[in-house]
């Protein structure tokens, strides 16, 4: 009797899931996240745990949220991902971009669960994608650093040549060079999000070449730690990173994702989720400043206020021409505004940035 | 107090004893672990030994998991028995992963049953040319091979960064560091539907098969063993160490290429910067803890498999977290391992030294 209910059930919603039609209204939700690195590592995945946590807060008994730490993004990716479904969880956030195929390929298999794949560019029926325009931090904090540097060198600890990392780079420097026509970067490539000790290795290496100030593109607070035994300055990346350098973080870009989590957690209540690609900034609150060190002068810290207003009302852009590329070539003609799909394949430097991007 | 007395002969008691004994002390001291973090015992242990066993697809995982590891294992096993200590198997894999996937992505969409089979090859030969770097260095000019192994583990890491970031490169990828996802026939034959269970597993068993043989019935395997356990007698049964060296270096380098082939033909049908996840350095533990023999390896791959598996269930089932289950791991190794002084030795209590 049970079974023979069960499988009409199962065929009821495979015939209304087939027609799109299915827009129920649940009571409760069981939500899973998967990280990349642990929920210790005082950035990224941290941040996302703090996420999770403010859905929890925010639904009480009304979800069940679970969590896999420091899955790496490969075929172990997979595993997790699916048998978070199987164990009937009805929303999952993958919140690395190395989880993207994997996160396709189990949708495809559990089309009832919604996905949500953080900072990729595939989606689906029940695939969302979500990141956070953090180049608009990226500007502000140029801006401060292109102030504040006295030997004209700002160290950069990049992960991977990909888009949003190569943005990040091109967006600070350009707002660093508008402030500071002499700023040069020192870019060091980790290869990888999450290693404390590639980071050190890399804040060293760039602050024997002389930069003054670091800032970061992985995910530990190492950097940080490494810029307040030196004595130098630094910005903190994803979350709050003062504890690991209070005279060294002068702000830090933080990511923010409750708002995000919490509405997409109401929609799935609701009966309302639906396959969308979110990209928000300071507009949305998904990008926020910590609070400035006291070393920012007060007309420095009052310029970047300014920019993060500006940038966040719509009136200022980043990317605003003129802007040539690294070969001289154009790219934006005076006051043309970079349209998001070029900022999504960024594969080039701006003009003035030295080396070369590793292809 | 206690101490510890030598035995004349390894205990075979001992043997079977201490991996019970172990798993007996980890089961006691992790639960202790995981109570003081305010979780159930009990459900952690089920959840973790017991609950993949049963649970179909979470089987089928293990053997994905386990088989890389015990392919690299039986290849290790071999050079560690002659004394011949290949540390570099991580970087073997990499090298097989690299070139298998650099034919299957040099005839992209070309369909064919011969595809496979070159891939096969290549992986399997980029392994073992690997690890011939080591050995001809050290047989060449004395060079110690657990360094020069360990060292190109780095070189090779850094070439498939290289690859995947430049010739290798999806296209259409937007300057990510992957490549392409394979085509059909580039890609492993699934054994069961709806699991990630390969032909790669397959293969490893017959490979474990032909290690059993090799060792027992082979005298290739008697002249590993002897230059292993009596060098000087070897030398005087004419055995040469430089041959010697060459085929474990060589075995051990084209198995750890062949499983890094499987694995990129397999689960993973994409190269990518994240493929490594240690499988190479956690094989050399597999090895020991199957005490060097073929199916000791696979049982030893089977238990770390499940570790694996049963850790990422524990997390997101009871809230453990992943630093715990490893920390549970690491005392199952330490207990399988450390007990294992008990086959050689004895513990007889301290007598008084008797007062003048």
């Amino acid at each position: 009797m049970k079974l023979a209910s069960t499988v009409l059930a199962a065929a009821a919603a495979l015939a209304l899931g087939a027609s799109g039609a299915l827009a129920q209204a649940k009571d409760h939700v069981k939500v899973g996240f998967v990280y990349v690195g642990p929920v210790g590592d005082f950035g990224w995945s941290y941040q996302h745990d703090v996420g999770r946590k403010a859905v929890e807060a925010e639904f009480g008994d009304k979800v069940e949220t679970t969590f896999v730490e420091s899955v790496p993004e490969g075929p172990d990716a997979e595993r997790v991902i699916q048998q978070m479904a199987r164990s009937g969880t009805d929303l999952i956030f993958t919140t690395s971009f190395g989880y993207m195929d994997q996160t396709i390929k189990v949708a495809k298999m559990f089309p009832d669960v919604k996905f949500e794949h953080a900072t990729g560019y595939k989606r689906a029926d029940n695939v969302s994608t979500y990141s956070s325009r953090f180049y608009e931090g990226r500007h502000v904090i140029g801006l401060v650093a292109g102030k504040m540097t006295k030997t004209n060198t700002i160290g950069y600890i990049a992960s991977f040549p990909i888009p949003e990392v190569v943005r990040g780079i091109n967006a600070a420097y350009l707002a660093a060079k508008s402030v500071n026509p002499d700023v040069q970067f020192k870019i060091v490539w980790v290869s990888t999000w999450f290693d404390p000790a590639k980071e050190a290795d890399a804040a060293k290496a760039l602050i024997e070449q002389g930069a003054d100030i670091i800032m970061q593109h992985t995910d530990s607070p190492a950097a940080m730690t490494i810029a307040q035994e030196n004595g130098i300055l630094a910005f903190g990346q994803a979350s709050d990173m003062k504890q690991f350098g209070p005279d060294a973080q002068l702000t830090s870009i933080m990511d923010h994702w409750d708002p995000y989590y919490i509405s997409r957690v109401q929609a799935v209540l609701d009966g309302t989720w639906e396959e969308t690609d979110t990209w928000g900034g300071f507009d949305t609150g998904m990008v926020q400043l910590a609070e400035f060190s006291d070393k920012v002068p007060e007309d420095v810290k009052q310029m970047a206020m300014e920019a993060r207003d500006a940038i966040a009302a719509g009136t200022l852009h980043p990317f605003t021409g003129p802007i040539n590329k690294q070969d001289g070539s154009p790219w934006l003609a005076e006051g043309e505004v970079a349209d998001d799909g070029t900022l999504l394949g960024m594969n080039f430097y701006v003009e003035g940035i030295e080396g070369d991007l590793p292809k | 107090m206690l101490r510890l007395e030598a035995r004349r002969e390894p205990s075979r008691a001992m043997l079977l004893l201490t991996p019970v004994l172990a798993v007996a002390l980890t089961v006691l001291f992790g639960g202790a672990l995981f109570a003081a973090l305010g979780k159930d015992p009990v459900a952690a242990m089920r959840v973790i030994f017991v609950d993949p066993l049963f649970d179909p697809y979470s089987r089928s995982e293990l053997m994905v998991k386990g088989a890389p590891l015990a392919l690299i294992a039986i290849g290790l096993s071999l050079g560690f028995r002659a004394g011949i200590w290949n540390i570099g198997a991580e970087g073997q894999f990499i090298m097989g992963a690299v070139a298998a996937s650099a034919v299957a992505l040099a005839f992209y969409d070309v369909q064919g049953l011969w595809l496979l089979p070159l891939m096969l090859v290549a992986g399997t030969a980029a392994g073992a040319g690997w690890a011939m770097i080591p050995a001809v260095l050290k047989t060449r000019f004395g060079a110690n091979e657990i360094l020069v192994s360990l060292m190109l583990v780095y070189v090779a890491e850094q070439f498939l960064i290289a690859m995947v970031s430049g010739p290798l490169r999806d296209p259409q990828g937007f300057n990510f560091p992957l490549s392409r996802s394979f085509h059909d026939s580039a890609v492993l034959p699934v054994l069961m539907e709806y699991t990630r269970v390969h032909v790669g597993v397959l293969v490893t068993l017959l490979v474990v098969i032909a290690a059993q043989v090799l060792m027992s019935r082979h005298i290739f395997g008697f002249r590993i063993r002897l230059s292993g356990e009596a060098p000087r007698a070897a030398r005087f049964a004419g055995v040469d160490r430089a041959h010697v060296t060459w085929a474990c270096m060589g075995l051990s380098g084209a198995a750890a290429g062949l499983a890094g082939m499987f694995e990129v033909a397999g689960p993973a049908q994409q190269l990518a910067p994240s493929l490594p996840v240690g499988y190479g350095f956690t094989a050399i533990i597999v090895a020991f803890l199957g005490r060097l023999s073929p199916p000791g390896i696979v049982l030893a791959a089977a238990i770390m498999a499940l570790t694996y598996i049963g850790g990422e269930t524990a997390q997101f089932a009871l809230g453990i977290p992943a630093a715990a289950n490893e920390t549970f791991r690491g005392m199952l190794l330490f207990f399988l391992l450390g007990l294992d002084i008990l086959v050689r030795y004895r513990l007889v209590p301290k007598r008084r030294e008797a007062r003048t």
